[in-house]
């Protein structure tokens, strides 16, 4: 089911809720490896194609590394969280370091069409399924 | 630092002292503060959010910032997996000293908010010369 937005604020509530209720979704589980858990990853569907998206805020661009190959896909990169001179901290709860993740996707993907963008401290990978991967309509004679 | 390894730090939901009137849920942005001799450094991480979205209020010496996110951009797409939830932000501080309100400044990169409040020329601590 894909969403259709027409009340802004209904919509909100019933898209949270249906994240949540994948949350225990299977799709992705044979593909999980890699070491490390950050970033934390959602992926959708759309049309033919998959959109992994992941919160990175704080990450340049330049501190990004994507690379894909066959069916799997990585995702490293580190952050660092500055701190000033001469100031006493009153809260601390931003964290910094390095991750390193690897994904296999269920499916078969053009690993070299994949495209990613990374506005407003959030990722985007659209990655379009492979051609023959692609289900075909059988004309009955 | 940078050699430790990341790890998810689950997005707190807000649980708000008075019920929004719409059903979405509100997450709490983590946030760090830091405090210098003559402002106070209040560093959020509001991922998805444009800058026009941002509303930050001081108001009876409580700040108040609210972040909303775009998410008609995941019009037509189906889950398939989901690690995380994706909701507006909001969070609110009592500040203990005085700000002054004409001179805060914020910018937003990458997903982060800093915000940068002067202290009133009062509350800056002078330094006492002892004779």
């Amino acid at each position: 089911m894909a969403f259709i937005f027409n009340d802004p604020f209904e919509t909100l509530f019933n898209f949270q809720q249906a994240l949540d209720q994948l949350r225990t979704s299977s799709w992705l589980d044979a593909g999980l490896s890699g070491q490390g858990t950050f970033p934390p990853l959602n992926v959708f569907r759309k049309g033919d194609d998959i959109v992994i998206i992941a919160e990175v805020p704080g990450v340049k661009k330049a501190d990004l590394r994507i690379e894909a190959k066959g069916d799997t896909i990585r995702i490293a990169g580190s952050r660092t969280v500055g701190l000033q001179d001469k100031a006493s901290v009153h809260r601390r709860e931003r964290r910094s370091g390095s991750f390193d993740r690897a994904i296999a996707l269920p499916i078969e993907i053009d690993a070299d069409a994949i495209r990613a963008e990374c506005r407003d401290g959030v990722l985007a990978l659209y990655v379009p399924r492979a051609e023959r991967d692609k289900p075909r309509a059988i004309a009955i004679k | 630092m940078a050699d430790q390894a990341l790890k998810v730090q689950e997005k707190k939901e807000l649980v708000p002292k008075g019920e929004k009137t719409v059903p979405a849920r509100y997450y709490v942005p983590v946030t760090d503060i830091y405090e210098a001799d003559d402002a106070l450094t209040v560093v959020m991480e509001v991922p998805g959010v444009d800058r026009k979205d941002v509303e930050v209020k001081l108001e009876n010496d409580e700040l108040r910032v609210e972040a909303r996110i775009d998410f008609s951009k995941y019009e037509g797409m189906e889950p398939l997996y989901t690690e995380y939830n994706v909701g507006h932000f909001t969070r609110a501080f009592s500040l203990s000293q005085k700000i002054d309100q004409d001179q805060i400044a914020a910018s937003l990169d990458d997903g982060v908010l800093i915000l940068t409040l002067r202290k009133v020329q009062a509350a800056v601590p002078r330094r006492i010369e002892i004779n």
